[in-house]
């Protein structure tokens, strides 16, 4: 992988907006060792959104670009929502599908890429709201699992319909009065995760996003797994500060109080026997790797 | 077919019809279109030089598909969109103001295009508004995306509209060549030089 696919017409370079140059000059495409800490210093991570100032999301979209292991060769796929807003800034191939489609959309996506390029890793990224993965998308986020579809799906998890201005989701918490809910919820938030494992993923995580580490982590994990072995579900919690009524420096702290063991967003975590497998061994080649390049500072230095 | 749809500077409306709905063919290999009538290509390539260059504000639009270095192809093209542009700058009079301005992207932009530097086909309107392009050529744009982006030129601009096509032409524009290769871009620089002082600059 390198930054040879990005590459602008030199006769034309000097006419292109300079985040194009940017991009081209800085991304960190091709650098293995890509992750949270080159936020803020690769265009491609997005520097503006147009999300809600402060918004969790926003945070959350830029961890998950930075920890791609194979950036150039994803493809996300997202859906209608607050994400959708985002899509626009990002240097990662992404499909917008019609809502709650995603999970058919990239099936047929990461089927296709399997027989085009069978000698290459392509890796398939869904990246939907709540809305659409839990509800009007449900039949496609479960039928995907169900026939082991080897790509991720993540769920922005802000427990309402935000884009649309606060309606009920089947991840909303029980009792939970929204402003286009104003009945407040009848039933309990939908075990999703707990769905997941069942429905034959391989690798479930259910956390907030409050640590940028934790969050490259499943990332990697997820995607690893979904490469080699099987569909993975992450759950992240990216509360909609606008709806829940924060301002905008309070969604960290609002993470903080949710991931508690006692909350809804402690930790969990499902690994299947082959995927644990599949990263003992990753991990392995990570140490082995870091040894080396260790090794290698220390007879440079020498 | 006798009666056809002529594809004529706008503002035409709202949302003018595709051309094809209208009945408007595509040229064989070989010639190209003005405002819907076939014609050969080379006074296809004759008559863009001359919208070119009577025009106040010529502008070359390049897209992402030779904007991007993806093969030899279209870097070769790249540096023809260059040579036309130089060319073109050579040969007009001093009222006029050719510019060289990219669409490196398809996807909308928020929260706002910059206008002055690039052109996005959901919204091209803005950036021919705001540099006032009286003429303007389509090359290296994807086909749906040149499609949409010609008829919202026709719709809300006066712009005259060439399209340079890779592929089959562009029967939304108001005159389109096709199988558009490095060396007919050159040719149309060409045709600029040749028709250089004979065509009236604008005021
Ligand atoms: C087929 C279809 N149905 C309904 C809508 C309207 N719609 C747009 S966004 C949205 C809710 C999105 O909620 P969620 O998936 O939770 O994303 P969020 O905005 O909360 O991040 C809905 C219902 C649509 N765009 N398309
Ligand atoms: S409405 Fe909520 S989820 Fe959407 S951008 Fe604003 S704070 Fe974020
Ligand atoms: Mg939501």
């Amino acid at each position: 992988m390198s930054k040879e696919r990005i590459k602008i017409a030199p006769e034309l370079f000097e006419i292109m907006p300079p985040e194009y140059q940017d991009l081209v000059d800085r991304a960190t495409y091709g650098n293995e060792t890509r992750g949270w800490k080159d936020i803020g210093n690769a265009k491609e991570l997005i520097e503006e959104h147009s999300l809600c100032a402060g918004c969790p999301e926003s945070m959350a979209f830029r961890y998950i670009l930075a920890s791609l292991p194979n950036p150039e060769d994803t493809v996300m796929v997202g859906s209608t929502g607050c994400t959708s807003l985002v899509f626009p800034h990002v240097a990662v191939h992404n499909i917008h599908s019609l809502f709650g489609n995603q999970n058919a959309i990239a099936s047929g996506l990461k089927r296709a890429l399997s027989v085009r390029f069978p000698d290459r890793h392509k890796d398939v990224v869904v990246l939907a709201g709540d809305g659409a993965t839990v509800d009007i998308g449900l039949d496609m986020t479960l039928q995907a699992w169900f026939r082991q579809e080897k790509f991720t799906t993540i769920c922005f998890d802000n427990e309402l319909y935000a884009n649309t201005g606060g309606q009920e989701s089947g991840l909303m918490q029980k009792g939970f009065v929204a402003k286009m809910a104003p009945v407040g919820k009848t039933f309990e938030k939908v075990r999703l995760p707990e769905i997941a494992r069942e429905s034959g993923c391989h690798y479930v995580v259910n956390c907030t996003v409050s640590k940028p580490n934790l969050v490259e982590k499943v990332i990697k994990n997820a995607i690893h797994v979904a490469r080699e072995i099987g569909p993975t579900y992450l759950q992240l919690y990216t509360p909609c500060i606008l709806e829940i009524g924060k301002n905008s420096m309070e969604g960290l702290q609002e993470m903080r109080d949710s991931e508690k063991p006692t909350e809804r967003f402690a930790y969990k975590e499902y690994v299947s026997e082959p995927a644990k497998e599949l990263l003992t061994e990753i991990a392995a080649k990570e140490k082995e790797r870091k040894a080396a390049a260790k090794k290698q500072l220390a007879s440079q230095g020498a | 077919m006798t009666t056809r749809y002529k594809v004529m500077p706008g503002p035409e409306h709202f949302l003018p019809p595709s051309a094809a709905s209208m009945g408007n063919s595509l040229p064989d290999p070989g010639q190209g279109h003005i405002h819907g009538s076939i014609v050969p290509e080379e006074q296809a390539m004759e008559e863009a030089a001359k919208q070119f260059l009577a025009a106040k504000v010529p502008t070359i639009f390049p897209g992402p598909l030779v904007l991007w270095a993806w093969n030899e192809k279209a870097a070769k093209k790249a540096k023809a969109i260059r040579h036309l542009f130089e060319t073109l700058k050579d040969c007009v009079a001093s009222t006029q103001t050719p510019m060289l301005i990219p669409m490196p992207d398809y996807r909308p932009k928020y929260p706002k295009i910059n206008p002055e530097i690039e052109i996005n086909p959901n919204h091209p309107n803005l950036t021919i508004w705001h540099n006032k392009i009286d003429a303007c050529i389509f090359v290296g744009v994807h086909c749906h995306q040149a499609n949409l982006s010609l008829k919202i030129i026709r719709g809300g601009t006066d712009c005259y509209t060439i399209a340079m096509c890779a592929q089959a032409g562009h029967e939304d524009a108001m005159l389109s060549v096709r199988d558009t290769t490095a060396d007919k871009i050159l040719r149309l620089a060409d045709w600029v030089k040749k028709l250089k002082g004979t065509v009236e600059p604008p005021k």
